[in-house]
């Protein structure tokens, strides 16, 4: 019965798409039928050229011009023609490559940090003041201070993704590692396991389900983050490819980047649910 | 007289109360001791702080008072010399039964080759009749086999002692017979000094060589430490025919219904000496 069905979604997905597609054509093919609309000069209109007057090639691309907009990137993503003409195969990498670093290197922090404040009571409420005012904290009030501090742009956006990944992970590291089960570090005492060992091969396998849920909310934050950073930094980037296409009023091109954006994201995020299912254990 | 194996003098423990209420000790002035190769079980009722001695006994506890003594040393703080199989089988559940098993070789022989490790892993495995299950995951396993991976890994680290904390609670009766059995087997295959806590009467009466009786908490004490004369080797089946069991039987849960909660010390009961009692074999009692 349920396996009858397995067809069912994907085909309802495809309809929704179709739907979607379809109110999109018409939605921007409506007033390109080279009517005037209504309080317009004719006379203003000719001398404007009917197209900008009736506003009929509206700057809001169809959805055929957006796919043949897409096809030609796929078809060449890595093209670089100075500054502001780059492929989007270069910009997303720009991107990736910085939400990578910062990532990493909060990771680096958070989750040792994490540990130290879950087994130590003591840290865990000395720190705990810092954490809960800078967690909420918009990572992008730093910007500026990371600009005037670091004085290099890319560093900047760096760091900004550095520091929106490092809460998620601080505070899931520490409450991971503050819950792990009595009755494990009970055998491990009993064992005179070294705190060492302890900590590697007790407390952290049994505070990996919660370490990676803060890690794939990171990424998931990161990847929001980016964008907005490469806005205001510029130079390189999807962020700042999405903001000069939208100086330059090229629609297709946002909604590609839009699309691309969106695409990245959920490959990270199924990245990180699979190392978590592979890390996970069952009771 | 010579000192037994591990002595336990004046064992107090009490908790503190919310507010200013003076605390209550949940038990008190216990001495008891078992000699080397010896099982013990505690017999009582929930809340007399069975659990309690036993996690002092581990190490995992602070007495408030007294002092428990093994091998002529003071108890401090836990120990590979006392393998503990908890009341939750405590085993890892990211680890395979093996791995479980391994951990506990690896603390004990840190200079073990991985084969050496693996070896002396399977065997105790395979004494609890898990040579099948190895690669098995907890999760994958019965509550019957996760226990009895409990019980291997604290046989494994060879103890001088085991401590096992109402091992069989959760299981049901077909499963805890043949655990039961297999632990009859493996004590005296390793002549292992055993202390253990049930509520079950007749876990007790299979089990022990001696049954220590406990009054109900708070201020809970030893009323006497009934000695089990059956004789080994012990079968379930044919146990209850002896003409022991039943006086030894009814003993016992005459203790739990009606004297556990209303005990009246006698006038030569003394708590640093708390008396033997042969049920089912009144001439010894004399003897």
């Amino acid at each position: 019965m349920k396996r009858n069905k397995a067809w069912l979604a994907p085909l309802l997905s495809v309809l929704f798409f179709g739907l979607f597609v379809g109110a999109w054509q018409l939605a921007t093919s409506s007033s390109s039928d080279g009517e005037l609309p209504p309080g317009m000069d004719p006379e203003y209109a000719a001398l404007l050229g009917a197209q900008a007057a009736t506003g009929g090639q509206s700057a809001m691309p169809g959805p055929g011009d957006v796919a043949a907009r897409i096809w030609e990137h796929v078809k060449d993503p890595f093209y670089d023609r100075g500054t502001n003409d780059k492929g989007l195969g270069i910009q997303i990498s720009y991107s990736i490559a910085r939400v990578l670093g910062g990532y990493v290197l909060a990771a680096l922090v958070a989750i040792p940090l994490g540990f130290l404040i879950g087994m130590s009571p003591l840290v865990y409420k000395a720190l705990d003041p810092f954490i809960q005012i800078l967690k909420p904290i918009s990572p992008l009030a730093w910007m500026p201070l990371a600009l005037y501090t670091i004085k290099d742009s890319n560093t900047s956006a760096v760091f900004v993704i550095f520091i929106c990944s490092l809460w998620p992970m601080l505070v899931n590291t520490a409450f991971g590692v503050a819950t792990v089960r009595r009755e494990w570090l009970n055998v491990a005492r009993t064992l005179e396991v070294k705190p060492l060992r302890r900590a590697f091969l007790v407390i952290l396998p049994a505070a990996a389900p919660t370490i990676l849920v803060g890690m794939r909310i990171s990424i998931g934050i990161a990847w929001l983050v980016i964008v907005a950073a490469e806005m205001l930094v510029g130079g390189t980037g999807i962020g700042y490819f999405v903001w000069n296409e939208w100086n330059n009023l090229s629609i297709t091109n946002i909604i590609t980047a839009i699309l691309l954006i969106g695409l990245v994201g959920m490959l990270l995020d199924h990245l990180l649910a699979w190392v978590a299912r592979a890390i996970s254990w069952r009771e | 007289m010579s000192q037994p194996f591990l002595k336990i003098e004046g064992l107090k423990r009490q908790f503190p109360q919310p507010g200013d209420a003076a605390p209550t000790p949940v038990f008190e002035d216990l001495n008891f001791g078992i000699d080397r190769g010896q099982f013990v079980c505690v017999l009582g009722h929930s809340g007399c702080g069975k659990t309690t001695i036993l996690n002092i006994l581990a190490g995992l506890d602070e007495a408030s008072a007294g002092h428990v003594i093994m091998d002529g040393r003071e108890v401090r703080g836990p120990s590979l010399d006392r393998g503990v199989v908890f009341q939750g089988h405590a085993l890892m559940p990211w680890l395979s039964a093996l791995k479980n098993v391994e951990f506990a070789v690896r603390s004990r022989h840190a200079d073990w080759s991985r084969e050496q490790v693996r070896n002396h892993a399977v065997k105790y495995l395979e004494l609890v009749h898990l040579g099948e299950a190895l690669d098995k995951k907890p999760a994958e396993l019965s509550g019957g086999m996760k226990q009895r991976v409990g019980i291997a890994r604290a046989f494994s680290i060879e103890p001088k002692m085991l401590l096992l904390d109402e091992p069989f609670g959760a299981l049901d009766a077909l499963t805890r017979g043949s655990i039961q059995d297999e632990l009859i087997g493996i004590v005296e295959a390793t002549r292992q000094t055993v202390f253990m806590i049930t509520h079950d009467v007749d876990e007790a009466i299979l089990l022990a060589d001696r049954i220590v009786l406990m009054t109900n908490g708070p201020r809970a004490k030893i009323a006497e430490i009934v000695v089990n004369p059956m004789a080994r080797p012990r079968v379930r089946e044919t146990l209850h025919q002896q003409p022991e069991f039943y006086p030894l039987r009814n003993h016992l849960v005459d203790f739990l219904v009606k004297r556990s909660r209303a005990f009246t010390p006698g006038a030569d009961w003394d708590p640093k000496n708390p008396p033997l009692v042969y049920p089912g074999a009144p001439d010894r009692a004399a003897a």
